[in-house]
């Protein structure tokens, strides 16, 4: 076919018609394509046609998959200009309601911050004459999917409407604050603190007041511990004096709730609560709360109290806060390092370390450090490596050595756990701790520790083995590489056991660009040869991959006279995997 | 016992179609009953895997006697039967129990269940679909692309009514026991499955995620005493439920206490009569289901030859137990020797918590009026049913003479039995599946 068409432009029409009949494809990802190109469809039907014929069918489109119903989401949030600008943008609302009606709250949830996103396009007149009836007619709808996506809307449109429509807005978020479903309650409790933002501060209080506590002593439990996310942003709103009056009596109740849940929120959102009422509060009021939290029953409120305790204590004021810790929150501190929840303790454990900076170094020694030590020590290896993790906290503060002498036993147990994930874990801090700990330790007592996990039975151990010895080399340098490495790695070459002699091909991949053009050619490069050998097709392949790692460090020469060679040999080797390394060595390294 | 009375609690007519498939297999008995929140759909799912749904016909002037007839409204394949590599295990398709969710737009939402995965289920419906392509003429022929000089955008046409049912959650692998028991919490945000041994909460939104929230399993497995045979959480009050075991308690779990409720915060349990102990007291004790009265007040349990009433403020003993089939109290051996000693029976409230209904053999099932104290037993069979007719009760003869009227102990069929029945949350509409049949029975109109 010729493509005569060309000179009018028609030409250009195909690929949009494929699209348009695309959205209706009956595979998700053809119509998810043609969704995401919404924006070339509308272009070419121009705006005319996009506001009368395009929105339109897109509005009854909501019986598709999620994921095309997301992307339409999105994409209505920027189609403004595709409709003829804001002039026109209340032609988005449409299809925007139906999505902010279906089932999946992704969806709802997208359409909502697409209205958000086109309200601030309207003028004040559309604003009011098509954006608040929509957020009326959701507010009143009779499902609750519409209900709670209004929650979302109220606080967007307040702001730029006339004084009686601002009044039907607070009528309706009344009314959705005591709605017959938890659902809505829930949505409404979690844009209370949104909506208390752009409310004028009487409304806040004569309103909004009445309204969180109501939420805040719901018969559900999740709609109460949402009140507790609104109690900062309202607290952050209200000036100091009457925050005893107005959001204390809440707070109160919400760390005392009967529910574990509600007081877990409480413990989860304490630094937030604390910068929101302030030093004194804080002083008065929520060290004692905070105590209550660490002492709690239940070991989920417990584990997230604990977690805050570095950032809780670094907040407090600072002409108090050493008195506050020494006296208040340590005990309580020491009291969970022997919880009996492993959760508790390994929560603990990541923040306990970050006290030592704040408390100084005699504070330390004398209070934190036995409590280090004891965690150390602690039967869950979480724990213990939770505290290793974190020793760079304490390096600062007293110096390492303080606690090496319980440091390495606690290293080579977990350098030993039965479970791989745990020796994994702490391969993972070696680097960390190396340098901390200084070469002249690391070499005496955990050296053999790094070599031994180059045996390990499990691939994942071998691995994290060889990458740990490479980061070891880029902090202790070459000479200590060839000094105290390189031989042991060689050294299993001739293993009998073949994983082990990979081993020490992975090891020379990984190590030869951190132990220069020198040890490789002299002391790496003959021994990957030699292996080329090797009876184990797996090995001799390796040996064409190791030559291709290492391959960029060795000088030209050598590239040409001996790795060339043998990469030949390979190259016609009778296993096909070994062939096929050898010709990819070949070709990477312009040897073929 | 009683003189069946005259004045039954309630008058239900047999429907004037009785819903069954016509052949008799293995995969068409109905193994769940459950209506919707408002009664408008009805819900029943059978041992192939299927769901079937049936929809309240609107009232019409033109006959009036149809009103609130059920149909069809929608069937789909809920589960399929599966095979666990790993354990060897053939996973059946048998659906074990359907919930509803409150309906939250157009669509309905259910949660439907076998031994392993629960499916949470949109059935909505379509009347619309678009038309024109640009690449296709009207009549389905390719267009020579270079004859596109319009684009078109697809037109919304309206078409017959279509009802379409998709999964919309798989929520799987949490259980190794089998799933009994699935329950909606009243915050319409999480609800629980229960296996023999543990409970799980889940989001209804997280499918790769749940909390265990009870937990039985004895660390040596051959001190397992006890299982879990039904739960469910307190209609009104988010952080209650309670679960029954083989033992014949109850326990009463706050959720809000902790996060594990190993710990019940109360405990149901009928002191056992000593002069009634024999080899099967154990195995009719156990407790076949559990639900909560509509208020909240009160919990039904239904052992094999019992319902009982509680309230949940007294632990020590039932405030009132009705016999469902005492007369089966000397058969009992023989009910153990062809398993029957093991069916689940199950139990309903009526809409106002006054009446309550359980099932029995030979088709017959049972209805107790609370207040009044009597009670009626009637059958669920086609040759019974006559339409507009009014159901008649029936009576077993227990030893001595036998009238009428009467069936004989020993002439009850065993393959008979109603184990799964609904009743409307409002109306005195009733659904009770036979096998593989489903009665609807509804309060005489006029």
């Amino acid at each position: 076919m010729s493509k005569m068409a060309g000179a009018d432009g028609d030409d250009s029409l195909y690929p949009i018609a494929v699209l348009i009949d695309e959205l209706r494809n009956e595979d998700v990802q053809l119509r998810l394509n043609s969704i995401k190109k919404l924006s070339t469809i509308a272009l070419a039907l121009g705006v005319e046609r996009t506001r009368t014929e395009l929105l339109p069918f897109l509005t009854d489109t909501i019986y598709d998959e999620d994921e095309v119903l997301l992307a339409l989401a999105e994409q209505l949030g920027s189609f403004t200009v595709l409709v003829g600008g804001p002039e026109y943008v209340h032609c988005l609302l449409p299809p925007l309601e139906s999505l902010a009606t279906v089932e999946e709250t992704v969806v709802r949830d997208k359409a909502v911050e697409s209205l958000r996103k086109i309200s601030h396009e309207h003028s004040p007149e559309d604003l009011e004459a098509h954006f608040e009836p929509l957020v009326k007619r959701l507010a009143s709808g009779d499902w609750f999917t519409s209900r709670t996506s209004a929650c979302g809307l109220f606080s967007v449109c307040y702001p730029r409407v006339s004084k009686s429509t601002k009044s039907e807005i607070r009528q309706h978020f009344r009314t959705l604050c005591s709605d017959d479903t938890p659902m809505v309650r829930r949505a409404a409790a979690s844009k209370l603190g949104e909506f208390a933002k752009v409310l004028e501060l009487e409304y806040v209080k004569s309103d909004l007041i009445p309204l969180f506590a109501a939420l805040a002593s719901d018969e559900q439990d999740s709609v109460r511990l949402l009140a507790v996310e609104a109690c900062v942003s309202i607290a952050q709103l209200l000036p100091q004096e009457d925050l005893e009056k107005l959001v204390m009596p809440t707070l109160r109740q919400a760390t005392e709730d009967k529910s574990w849940r509600v007081r877990y929120m409480v413990a989860d959102k304490f630094s937030e609560l604390q910068k929101a009422v302030g030093p004194e509060i804080t002083e008065n009021d929520l060290v004692p709360s905070f105590q209550n939290l660490l002492k709690d029953c239940e070991a989920e409120v417990r584990a997230a109290a604990a977690n805050k305790v570095k950032e809780f204590c670094e907040n407090l004021p600072a002409d108090s806060r050493e008195t506050i810790i020494m006296n208040s929150i340590l005990p309580c501190v020491k009291e969970l390092v022997s919880d009996t929840n492993q959760h508790v303790k390994s929560a603990l454990a990541s923040v306990i370390m970050g006290l030592s900076t704040i408390l100084g170094k005699d504070n330390t020694i004398e209070h934190l450090l036995p409590l280090f030590l004891a965690q150390l020590k602690d039967e869950c290896p979480e724990v213990r490596l939770n505290i290793i993790s974190n020793l760079d906290c304490v390096n600062e503060v007293i110096g390492i050595r303080q606690l090496s002498q319980s440091l390495l036993p606690a290293i080579v147990e977990l350098a030993e756990d039965a479970k791989w994930r745990v020796r994994l874990a702490i391969i993972e801090y070696m680097p960390l701790l190396a340098g901390q700990l200084g070469m002249e330790f690391f070499d005496e007592k955990l050296n053999s520790l790094c070599m031994a996990w180059l045996v390990d039975h499990v691939y994942a151990i071998r691995e994290a083995a060889t990458c740990n010895l490479m980061k070891l080399v880029e902090r202790f340098g070459a000479s200590w590489a060839q000094s105290t490495i390189v031989p042991k790695v060689l050294g299993m070459a001739s293993d009998p056991n073949y994983l082990h002699r990979m081993t020490t091909l992975f090891c020379i991949s990984a190590l030869s660009e951190a132990c220069g053009q020198e040890i490789t050619t002299k002391q790496m490069l003959p021994i990957v040869l030699k292996m080329s050998e090797d009876q184990v097709a797996n090995v001799r392949f390796n040996v064409a991959k190791s030559l291709q790692k290492i391959g960029p460090v060795l000088e030209n020469s050598a590239l040409q006279a001996e790795v060339r060679p043998v990469l030949e040999k390979l190259a016609t080797d009778q296993d096909m995997d070994v062939k096929y390394f050898a010709q990819e060595a070949m070709t990477v390294l312009s040897l073929a | 016992m009683k003189c069946f009375s005259r004045y039954l609690p309630y008058l239900f007519r047999p429907p004037s179609t009785i819903l069954s498939s016509s052949c008799h297999t293995e995969a068409d008995i109905i193994s769940t009953v459950e209506f919707n929140h408002t009664g408008e759909l009805l819900a029943t799912g059978d041992k192939g895997g299927r769901v079937v749904i049936f929809q309240r016909e609107q009232e019409s002037k033109n006959q009036p006697h149809r009103r609130g007839e059920y149909n069809v409204y929608s069937t789909f394949q809920s589960h399929e039967p599966e095979f666990d590599y790993l354990k060897s295990l053939e996973i059946e398709e048998k659906i074990n129990k359907i919930r509803w969710l409150p309906q939250q737009n157009a669509a309905y939402f259910l949660l439907s269940t076998n031994d392993k995965t629960v499916k949470l289920w949109k059935v909505s419906e379509r009347g619309r679909r678009p038309e024109g392509y640009n690449l296709k003429d009207d009549d389905g022929r390719i267009r020579d692309p270079s004859t596109i000089t319009m684009l078109r955008v697809p037109v919304l046409q309206p078409m017959d009514l279509m009802v379409e049912a998709t999964p919309r959650r798989v929520f799987s692998n949490a259980h190794t026991y089998h799933i009994n028991s699935i329950s909606v919490n009243s915050d319409y945000e999480t609800y629980m499955s229960a296996d023999d041994l543990r409970i799980n909460l889940w989001n209804l939104e997280i499918t790769n995620r749940s909390f265990n929230i009870v937990d039985i399993k004895p660390a040596n497995m051959e001190e397992l005493t006890e299982v879990i045979t039904a739960a469910e959480f307190h209609p009104n009050q988010c952080n209650t439920f309670v679960y029954s075991s083989s033992k014949g308690t109850i326990r009463l779990c706050d959720m809000r206490a902790a996060a594990l409720c190993d710990k019940h915060s109360k405990f149901f349990e009928e002191p056992e009569d000593p002069s009634n102990r024999s080899f099967f007291s154990e195995i009719i004790s156990s407790i076949s289901d559990v639900k909560f009265s509509h208020s909240g007040r009160y919990m039904m349990t239904r052992d094999y030859l019992t319902v009982k009433v509680w309230d949940l403020n007294m632990e020590s003993r039932p405030l009132e137990t009705y016999q469902v089939h005492d007369y089966l109290r000397s058969k009992l051996c023989s009910l153990y020797e062809n398993d029957c000693i093991f069916d689940k029976f199950e139990c309903v409230w009526n809409g106002s918590d006054s009446v309550i209904m359980t099932g029995s053999y030979n088709n017959f099932f049972r209805m107790f009026d609370r207040n009044t104290k009597r009670d009626v037993t009637l059958e669920a069979s086609r040759e019974n049913s006559k339409p507009r007719a009014i159901l008649k009760p029936r009576k077993v003869c227990v030893g001595g003479k036998r009238r009428k009227d009467e069936i004989s102990v020993d002439s009850l069929d065993f393959s008979k039995k109603i184990l799964h029945s609904a009743w409307h949350p409002s109306e005195n509409i009733i659904a009770v599946a036979a096998t593989n049949n489903l009665y609807i029975f509804q309060d005489k109109v006029n």
